[in-house]
């Protein structure tokens, strides 16, 4: 069957992104797990379908626009929490829904019926263009390059940000970088999974790989493993029974975070027994 | 004995609430001083405005020696343990490790010396047997531990702590302060505490802080100087303290 498969070049393409997916949101989710930023994550991710709104309408490519929207998104949050004091939940339920809000009225102004909506909402990996590869190649090399440039620093400062300051680190510069990875890596992943369902691809295989080690190296190493497993199965399930991509990933996903978590207690019980014996 | 720290008349505090006021205090490379106040009086204040964490709105400090520049900063720190996340994937070493590391750093790794650095430190501790583990699995102590380790491991010659001596037991506060009394043969040492008591045999000088400071050059204080400073605070000694030399109120 893979053989056949492969044929295909929107099989390959969805591959690649499957592999891209994985890798990105492997590193990227252990950041925001870790920093406990999953919510933020979630209001830059439902911000953004503000800029696919403005993209319909004015005629350029949605992912782009949704890019920038969800960047300016992210970094206003981390600015606004960091300067003032508003509560930073707040703010950032105010932009989940605002840029939800503007999203919906540009799509509604524009004329006619916005063809991939759905995939947006839910995810079509099957339909992602060779624009899209090239985008999800880049982000992922850049991760790759920054988390390798600045590992120590990175867990420093996610470690403990106020001793990090006072070893002259450039605390706010890691925390604005970081945080425009996160938007962006959002945004090109929304292709993959949709909207909706984007957020449990960057915290699932975290929190499976969680059960299994506590170094955040090794987090990462294995929540790319796990998102591989789980978007090769659900890319086969979305072809086999013609669902969206976001779905089926997503489910196999939580299929093994149940098994996962079977089998550490199976293991616990049998340590605990072990040790009355 | 040299000055290392210069405070001059100092307001400050955090967005547009102004904690301390007119605060002016000499810290020398052989003291001891223990910091007490009520809470929300401002020590943590002063603490963050020496470690560079936030500007005076007003005054100046200066620092002598080279104990703070752009490059390196020969003040240690060991924050409030309720600000670390105790749940972050990082191993006892790591954060020791991270002691080490100044400035922008781009592609750094740490050198078989800093390895050996930070190890030597945990043995110092008392804590060597903990370095691979996760900080997740450590008791209150054993973090307080950790964190005095990653404090020292630069071998800095001011050692600022703050409350060190909350969420842990008894047994390790007075281990805390043997090593504290070990480490002030190395550097000068400032630690903020909400207990009174025991410290003070160990602390050689008395900083009182609400909103303004006064500085009590002796570790013996009574209640009545205490309220002449404007520092309501109780002196409670815990039953058996042998040492405890804080002058109590006679009824």
């Amino acid at each position: 069957m893979i053989a056949e498969l492969l044929q295909y070049k929107f099989i390959t393409n969805s591959l690649l992104a499957g592999i891209f997916a994985s890798i990105s949101c492997g590193i990227i989710g252990t950041y925001i797990v870790t920093r406990r930023k999953v919510f933020l994550s979630g209001g830059i991710t439902h911000a953004s379908f503000g800029g696919i709104g403005i993209g319909y309408y004015f005629g350029f490519n949605p992912v782009i626009a949704a890019a920038v929207f969800a960047v300016f998104s992210s970094l206003g949050i981390e600015f606004i929490s960091k300067k003032t004091d508003v509560r930073e939940d707040s703010v950032i339920g105010i932009l989940w829904s605002f840029g939800m809000a503007v999203g919906i009225m540009f799509i509604f102004l524009t004329p006619g019926y916005a063809p991939n909506l759905m995939s947006y909402l839910f995810g079509s990996i099957l339909t992602v263009s060779s624009l899209d590869i090239w985008l999800m190649f880049g982000l992922t090399a850049l991760i790759i390059f920054i988390f390798i440039a600045f590992y120590r620093t990175i867990l420093f400062v996610s470690y403990d940000q106020e001793f990090a300051k006072t070893h002259n680190i450039a605390v706010d510069f890691i925390n604005y970088l970081l945080i425009s990875l996160v938007a962006l890596t959002i945004v090109l992943n929304i292709k993959i999974v949709g909207i909706i369902l984007v957020i449990s691809l960057l915290t699932i295989p975290q929190s499976i790989a969680n059960l299994f080690t506590k170094k955040f190296k090794n987090i990462i190493a294995l929540s790319i493993v796990i998102g591989l497993v789980g978007a090769f199965l659900g890319l086969v399930i979305s072809y086999k029974i013609n669902i969206p991509s976001g779905a089926s990933i997503i489910f196999s996903l939580v299929m093994i975070f149940i098994l996962a978590k079977a089998v550490q207690i199976v293991r616990r019980k049998m340590s605990l027994r072990n040790q009355r014996m | 004995m040299s000055k290392i720290v210069e405070i001059k008349s100092i307001y400050a505090g955090y967005d547009d609430e102004v904690v301390l006021k007119d605060v002016s205090l000499d810290i020398f490379d052989d003291d001891f001083i223990g910091v007490i106040g009520p809470n929300g009086g401002g020590k943590t204040t002063l603490l963050h405005v020496i470690l560079g964490l936030i500007k005076p709105y007003k005054g100046t400090v200066n620092f002598y020696d080279d104990l703070r520049t752009d490059r390196n900063n020969k003040i240690g720190y060991l924050p409030q343990l309720n600000k670390i996340d105790k749940k972050f994937p990082i191993t006892v070493k790591e954060v020791v490790l991270s002691g080490l590391l100044y400035g922008n750093t781009v592609f750094v790794k740490y050198s078989r010396s800093d390895k050996k650095r930070a190890e030597q430190t945990l043995e110092r501790i008392g804590v060597s047997s903990l370095q691979n583990q996760a900080i997740g699995e450590l008791s209150g102590g054993q973090m307080q531990k950790v964190l005095l380790a990653r404090a020292i491991v630069s071998s800095p010659r001011l050692l600022i702590l703050d409350e060190p001596n909350t969420f842990v037991d008894n047994q390790f506060e007075g281990e805390l302060y043997e090593i504290l009394k070990e480490l002030h043969k190395e550097m000068a040492i400032m630690i903020v505490t909400h207990d009174v008591g025991t410290i003070s045999s160990y602390v050689k000088t008395i900083a009182c802080v609400n909103q303004n400071l006064h500085y009590h050059k002796s570790n013996i204080i009574s209640e009545e100087q205490l309220a002449l400073y404007n520092c309501p605070i109780k002196l409670i000694t815990h039953g058996e303290v042998p040492h405890t030399v804080l002058k109590s109120h006679k009824h």
